[in-house]
């Protein structure tokens, strides 16, 4: 397993957010996060993104337990998160945007044709055909092709885990379908993919697995062949479906410390 | 990738010229579709330089002599270099309001040294100059780790520059500068062969860095313009050059048997280094990106991982640093250092003329060429309106409306950028 939580617990002050979690991706997979407003999603991909620490439990990649304390220790493990407000510049152009923070450079000089050519060939790979003029100001894209920038970005960097918050919450269908095709072709690249939605069509559109977070504990985790929206929808509002999700004790002590 | 244009408008391709001429049509045709777009860039101020010039010399035709040319430069140095400073400071969106009286605080420590110490000039415009860079790290660190805006943080060095500029003068006194070097750094002319010198080996370097350029794109296949559109840059500048050049290097002196007066001023090569040096790092370096970044948008640079206290801090820096280098400029020209040196309307000329070239006031954008050409439009308008007789109230109004309309260009394009999907 490329990245396995174990146990993971957060609280805030009194308040409990997440409470044993227990997750694992593999390379090459795109595993959805849903849950309802609330249910930990973020804060559970802030505790892998080392913007939270944990107070409970472990978070292993590669098989070998991590602490991770910072935003630089997940990139250094190969994992970048891509924000759902995205962090583009819009005054800058699009290679300028790729590799802000990591320019390329001969001497003190910025070697802005190396960087263009491999922001372009970054793209070529993902088969990105939407972008054509890179050196056009992040401004002046369209909401789909800065969520493409913004993906990019991610796995420019030899990373190997990208983690999507909402990436689709801001665009129109066919601009959606397109960056569904992206995520799918980064999985199929051998990259694992965290993806964070609340829209089931798209989950079930892309979703290899998926993980369904009920008030902060992993109510169930699926294959999504085997699986129906309307079991999803009550993994998410109610914690369980049937013979799936938490057990009844398991829901009554939830209830009784909420 | 190659540069060939559309494969699928077949209309297009009848209509079009073959092959060169059809890369250049195309380049332009995409040059437009960017200014449409609402990024004029350079455009405004060319435009009103060039409509100055004309107004200026139909109605006084002194204004287009050679040794008012000459004149332009001396009267414009001051502020263009205070502008270019500014430029950094704006980009973040962040302001300066003591550019002005920090250029004077530095002129005074420079003349003190020079002139009540009796010290050499290297000494003394060192220490102008490391006046200036420790006036912008007080400031910029004031406003970056205490959190005051830069509005307040400056306002405040603004009245208190004026103090100390009175202090170090003594109230009400002034001292002249009789060093030599340091007069002829505004007052002073280069032989004519220096300036032949100069033309070549700034033609020399910027057509090499060009052509270099463009055949490093080649090589990795990369999008490039026609190289008729890079010569033709190149020429321009060797064309505009030899002419500046040539117009200097004439004799412009009343009675040139009592004293000659010919040469390109020092003060244009002051200029042109500075313009270059900044042009450079605002471009070509990691500093220059990030300032752009953190300019645009603050949290991205954050997350990016750009040192987002220092690029800020740094910026404040080379604009008091760029004032000082102002300050002796000015000084050097009134050849003496008085209580209102950078005072009066010095640095909202600077202001204004960074932004009349292209610099946005709500950060972001802004180049150093803004502020060189901006300059040029802020000294021809008070030097044309002097040529004319008018009276200091209505320069002061004039330059004040075309500030505004400067300002409303920025705003409206701004505007423009929305309607075409920017934000």
């Amino acid at each position: 397993m490329l990245l396995e939580l174990t146990g993971i617990s957060k609280r805030f002050g009194p308040v409990e957010v997440l409470s044993d979690v227990d997750l694992a991706i593999d390379a090459g997979e795109v595993c959805a996060l849903v849950g309802d407003n609330g249910a930990g999603k973020s804060t559970l991909v802030k505790c892998v993104a080392g913007i939270h620490d944990i107070d409970g439990g472990e978070i292993a990649v590669d098989g070998e337990v991590r602490t991770i304390t910072g935003p630089r220790d997940a990139a250094a493990l190969g994992i970048e998160v891509v924000y759902q407000d995205l962090a583009l510049c819009d005054n800058l152009d699009v290679v300028e945007n790729l590799f802000l923070g990591r320019e390329k450079r001969r001497g003190i000089v910025l070697d802005d044709d190396a960087m263009e050519q491999l922001a372009a060939e970054t793209l070529s790979s993902l088969a990105v055909r939407t972008i054509r003029n890179l050196r056009q100001p992040v401004a002046s894209l369209s909401g789909g092709q800065r969520q493409t920038v913004a993906i990019a970005k991610a796995v420019l960097w030899n990373s190997r885990l990208v983690i999507l918050d909402e990436p689709t919450a801001a665009l129109g269908v066919a601009q959606t379908r397109q960056v569904l095709e992206l995520i799918r072709r980064l999985a199929d690249q051998g990259l694992a993919v965290l993806y964070i939605s609340h829209n089931l069509n798209d989950v079930f559109a892309v979703a290899d697995r998926i993980a369904a977070l009920y008030l902060g504990r992993m109510a169930a985790v699926l294959d999504a062949a085997d699986t129906t929206q309307s079991q999803v929808v009550e993994l998410i509002t109610s914690g369980r479906s049937g013979q799936l999700g938490l057990t009844d004790q398991n829901t009554d002590l939830n209830g009784a410390r909420s | 990738m190659t540069t060939a244009a559309p494969q699928n408008d077949v209309e297009a391709a009848q209509a079009a010229p073959p092959g060169a001429a059809r890369a250049v049509l195309d380049h332009a045709r995409s040059y437009w579709a960017e200014v449409r777009s609402g990024e004029v860039g350079a455009l405004p101020a060319v435009a009103g330089i060039i409509a100055l010039c004309v107004f200026f010399g139909l109605s006084k035709p002194v204004f287009l002599s050679v040794g008012n040319l000459a004149n332009l430069f001396g009267q414009g140095a001051a502020v263009a270099c205070i502008a270019m400073g500014l430029v950094f400071v704006l980009i973040l969106g962040e302001i300066d309001l003591s550019a002005g009286f920090a250029s004077g605080v530095c002129a005074s420590v420079m003349a003190v040294i020079l002139t009540d110490w009796g010290l050499a000039w290297p000494l003394a415009i060192g220490a102008a100059l490391a006046t200036g860079v420790a006036i912008g790290l007080v400031l910029g660190t004031l406003v970056v780790k205490l959190g005051i805006p830069s509005f307040v943080v400056t306002l405040a060095a603004f009245l208190a520059f004026q103090g100390i500029v009175l202090m170090i003068l003594g109230e009400g006194s002034n001292i002249s500068i009789n060093d030599e070097t340091v007069k002829a750094l505004a007052g002073g002319n280069l032989e004519r062969w220096q300036g032949w010198a100069l033309l070549v080996v700034t033609v020399a370097a910027y057509g090499a860095i060009q052509i270099q350029r463009w055949r490093r794109r080649i090589a990795r296949s990369l999008v490039h313009e026609p190289l008729a559109v890079v010569l033709a840059r190149v020429g321009a500048l060797a064309a505009l050059l030899t002419a500046t050049v040539f117009l200097l290097n004439l004799e412009r002196s009343a009675n040139p048997q009592i004293i000659s007066l010919t040469g390109v001023p020092v003060v244009v090569v002051i200029l042109g280094g500075m313009f270059a040096i900044w042009t450079f790092v605002l471009h070509r370096t990691r500093f220059g990106r990030h300032l752009y970044a953190v300019g645009g948008n603050p949290e991205a640079a954050v997350r990016a991982g750009v040192n987002v206290d220092r690029v800020r801090i740094a910026a404040f820096v080379i604009c008091s640093g760029m004032a000082a280098v102002g300050g002796v400029v000015a000084a050097s020209r009134a050849a003496s250092v008085d209580p209102n040196t950078g005072g009066s309307n010095v640095l909202l000329l600077s202001v204004g003329a960074a932004v009349i070239g292209g610099a946005s006031l709500f950060g972001g954008k802004g180049t150093v060429r803004a502020a060189l050409l901006g300059g040029a439009v802020v000294a021809i308008i008070n030097n044309g309106m002097g040529l004319m007789g008018l009276s200091a109230g209505v320069r002061f109004g004039v330059t004040g409306a075309v500030l505004l309309l400067a300002a409303g260009v920025d705003a409206m394009s701004r505007g423009r950028g929305k309607l075409f999907g920017r934000h």
